[in-house]
């Protein structure tokens, strides 16, 4: 509790627990498995908003292509499920059966060699983790040490994911193209269409949200999280005091792209399909907007942003079929304007003093001996 | 936590809404003796769809918001016509249609998670839907998976073919085969230059179209092939190209908004249609609306329908979509498509006896639609529609004027041996 209490706050804590309630337990016992596995969907774009919390909340670096890293992770997973469902037994009808479908469409007889490693799992899940980390450190290190920073940067994460997004739209026999790929099946021989995969998944997602949420917080606590706060105030301050600020800035861009990328795989697993419809600078955009309505200084902000965001999407799209989008871009301008702190903003700045007073109230009440004044400065 | 109520609050509202629209054509039935011979609802439908003793749900899939909508308004206002002739005339097994609208917002995953919703939360009989091919083949595995009945408007790329899908579009050979035999017959054309958007469908038919030109047609050949991504808008090189090689016949797979560039810059170009001869499969009327009948004028299309077709069907088709939709609306190959859907739908399960995906799954070819208003069709064993290849020629107020028609319907071959 000792340890706890350091590294959770009292109401970082709150966060954590409530978040984990609803999450492990509320949800999966109150919804059917359809809502459970949107839900599902929607915290896959979590893992994309804790990691800009890092990079844009707190190193500053806005970036606005984390669908490149989403997407990596998420080509990643796919390639692995795509290959596992094209066995030639299910592939007999095509030209060249055994081959991905988009590929026999394409002409393609055999799998390219760059596919070939993703037949093994476990190298699919370090690519998952490597690739974007890799792609990140030389975007990264190309940009932060010719001292390419704010708006210039994340104009050029923004071409960054135009560009992917045209690669793959041209490259379709390697990689499906516009249309994804699509048809996944098995993970390593499970089924994970069915409804116990997808519970399944479910709380394999939870797990590795939460792992991700405590990656942050250990991040955001140790010097280096105070190094990135300095560094987003006052860069040249922290450069004359003989810090690398680029390494910083590198690092914070690399683990944002790895939460992006295991997302990405997540999302994969849940949704069944991949397209560069995620890689794109709209789905980049959008990220950061689930990010600014949740909070962009608060981890757990990105996750409720995110949450809240694309259930709202959800139920808006289902009752105004047609008319859902002003409703959406009402709600973000709403937030914005009002709220320039998202919802976490809300909570910090209205929701919890007040239950501060509360408890600090019904506590001064009982320590009203000892301490003379009531009213701390603080 | 008001935004846990949100679906609670609003979905009544909305299926209020639904059902008040349905009811308005039941409402003019009423005392018709309709329901005298209805079967059991429990003999019709033994899967558990959205199946009561007086009503049936079927859901409508479409993007009405997105970069697609332009495309896929046609196809929901030729749905919601076909549902209400449907109603009007007694309904399927005396039960009226009710209809879900879903948006897939231009969106593959939209489209995944909304069918998805239609299937397992609202159990919908059939769903009409999709456009692109990649929102067909996001939501075909959920259809297969929760074993739903898709009918599919658009003419598409082909190999493909499922239980659960319903193509009432052309496949590519049957859209492509009959109209480059007919351009080399008729105008002598020896050799293309093919053009495209960046994707499949316009990728597997400039294949198809290769195959044939190469190895079918006597001495011809194809002088060139370039693809654009889509919503290009700068043809002026190829333009230039085009006119260096001076093909005898232009081939243009060219999709949506980038067709407005492509035809502009054509005719800025000095390319005379009227000379120059253009044979496109990607523009239907809805196309030519936005592009400009003056710019298009005299360029022949390969569709199975055009609004102009003149048969008792369409006749009567066309005045219904006008009253409907209002007096400006065009109907394209597609809409005329999506018409068929829930009509095809209706006689199947009626042949069927039953709602069950199973039985329409299995009763499905064999299937006719003698009131189509592209003339008599029928559904062939491969779940395509067996139905005439038509060349029509534009004219600048935004028709097409029927040129040629197969003489008999063309079978489809969505995995057309000698074209892979």
């Amino acid at each position: 509790m000792v340890i706890n209490s350091r590294f959770f706050n009292r109401s970082e804590l709150l966060g954590f627990l409530a978040l984990a309630v609803l999450l492990l337990l509320i949800l999966p016992l109150s919804l059917d498995i359809f809502r459970l596995n949107l839900v599902a969907k929607y915290l896959t774009y979590a893992f994309v908003g804790i990691g800009l919390v890092l990079c844009w909340g707190y190193g500053g670096i806005l970036s606005l292509g984390q669908g490149v890293f989403f997407g990596l992770g998420g080509y990643c997973m796919a390639m692995y499920l795509k290959l596992e469902a094209s066995s030639v037994a299910n592939t007999k009808i095509q030209s060249t059966p055994g081959i991905p479908d988009f590929m026999d469409w394409n002409q393609l007889t055999s799998v390219p060699l760059f596919w070939k490693p993703f037949h093994s799992f476990p190298v699919t899940l370090l690519a998952i983790l490597l690739v974007p980390a890799f792609f990140a450190l030389i975007i990264g290190a190309a940009m932060f040490k010719r001292r390419v920073g704010g708006v210039y940067f994340a104009i050029i994460t923004q071409a960054i994911a135009a560009i992917l997004t045209i690669l793959i739209v041209g490259q379709q026999g390697y990689t499906g193209g516009i249309n994804g790929i699509t048809d996944l099946r098995t993970l390593h021989g499970w089924d994970i269409r069915t409804d116990h995969a997808k519970f399944i998944l479910y709380f394999v997602e939870v797990v590795l949200l939460f792992g991700c949420i405590v990656a942050a917080q250990f991040i955001r606590l140790t010097k280096l999280g105070r190094i990135l706060v300095a560094m987003r105030e006052q860069e040249d301050r922290v450069r004359f005091s003989g810090y690398s600020v680029a390494n910083f800035k590198i690092f914070a861009f690399c683990a944002a792209a790895v939460f992006a990328a295991i997302g990405g795989a997540m999302f994969t697993l849940e949704v069944g399909f991949m397209s560069p419809s995620f890689v794109g600078i709209v789905p980049s955009i959008e990220m950061v907007i689930y990010t600014a309505v949740g909070g962009r200084m608060s981890i757990f902000g990105a996750v409720w942003g995110a949450l809240l965001v694309n259930f709202a999407k959800t139920s808006l799209s289902e009752s105004f079929p047609q008319l859902w989008l002003f409703g959406l871009g009402a709600l973000f301008i709403a937030v914005v304007l009002a709220f320039p702190n998202g919802l976490s903003g809300i909570w910090a700045d209205h929701i919890q003093p007040r239950i501060d007073r509360l408890l600090s109230s019904r506590k001064s009440k009982s320590a009203a001996g000892m301490i003379a004044d009531g009213a701390p400065a603080e | 936590m008001s935004d846990e109520t949100k679906p609670g609050l609003k979905s009544p509202l909305r299926r209020k809404l639904l059902m008040g629209m349905a009811a308005l054509p039941a409402v003019s039935m009423l005392g018709r003796p309709a329901f005298a011979d209805v079967p059991a609802t429990s003999a019709v439908n033994t899967t558990g769809l959205a199946v009561t003793d007086s009503e049936v749900t079927v859901g409508i899939l479409h993007s009405v918001t997105g970069t697609m909508a332009i495309s896929e308004t046609g196809s929901v206002e030729a749905e919601k016509l076909a549902i209400e002739q449907i109603n009007a005339a007694g309904g399927v097994l005396g039960r009226k249609i009710k209809f879900i609208q879903e948006d897939g917002a231009s969106d593959w995953p939209t489209f995944a998670e909304k069918a998805k919703k239609l299937l397992v939360n609202d159990k919908c009989a059939a769903v009409m839907g999709c456009w692109t091919s990649a929102s067909r083949k996001a939501v075909l595995p959920v259809f297969e998976q929760y074993n739903g009945m898709l009918y599919y408007p658009t003419f598409y790329e082909g190999l493909e073919q499922s239980k659960n899908v319903i193509y009432t579009g052309q496949e590519a050979t049957q859209q492509i085969i009959a109209g480059l035999d007919w351009v080399n017959k008729t105008k002598g054309a020896k050799s293309f230059y093919l053009l495209g958007s960046d994707y499949i469908w316009p990728r597997t038919s400039n294949k198809i179209a290769r195959k044939h030109i190469e190895n079918h047609l006597q001495g011809c050949k194809v002088v060139g092939e370039e693809y654009f991504p889509l919503g290009s808008t700068q043809f002026n090189s190829v333009i230039n190209k085009i006119k260096l090689t001076k093909p005898d016949v232009i081939y243009a797979i060219i999709v949506g908004g980038s067709n407005v560039a492509f035809y502009k810059q054509l005719k800025a170009a000095g390319i005379d249609l009227s000379k120059q001869t253009l044979l496109t499969i990607s523009v239907t009327e809805d196309e030519i609306d936005g592009i400009g009948g003056e710019n298009i004028a005299g360029a022949y299309a390969c569709m199975k329908y055009f609004q102009s077709l003149d048969n008792p069907n369409n006749k009567a088709f066309v005045p219904a979509f006008k009253k409907m939709w209002g007096e400006k609306t065009v109907i394209g190959d597609v809409t005329q498509a999506a018409y068929l859907g829930p009509w095809l739908w209706k006689l199947t399960v009626e042949k069927a006896g039953s709602f069950d995906i199973d039985k329409i799954a299995a009763a499905s070819p064999g299937v006719e639609f003698k009131g189509a208003p592209e003339g008599y069709v029928r559904i062939h064993e491969n779940h395509h529609l067996w139905s005439k290849t038509r060349v029509g020629r534009a004219k600048a107020d935004g028709q097409y004027e029927l040129i040629y028609e197969t003489a008999d319907l063309v079978e489809p071959d969505p995995f057309p041996k000698g074209y892979q």
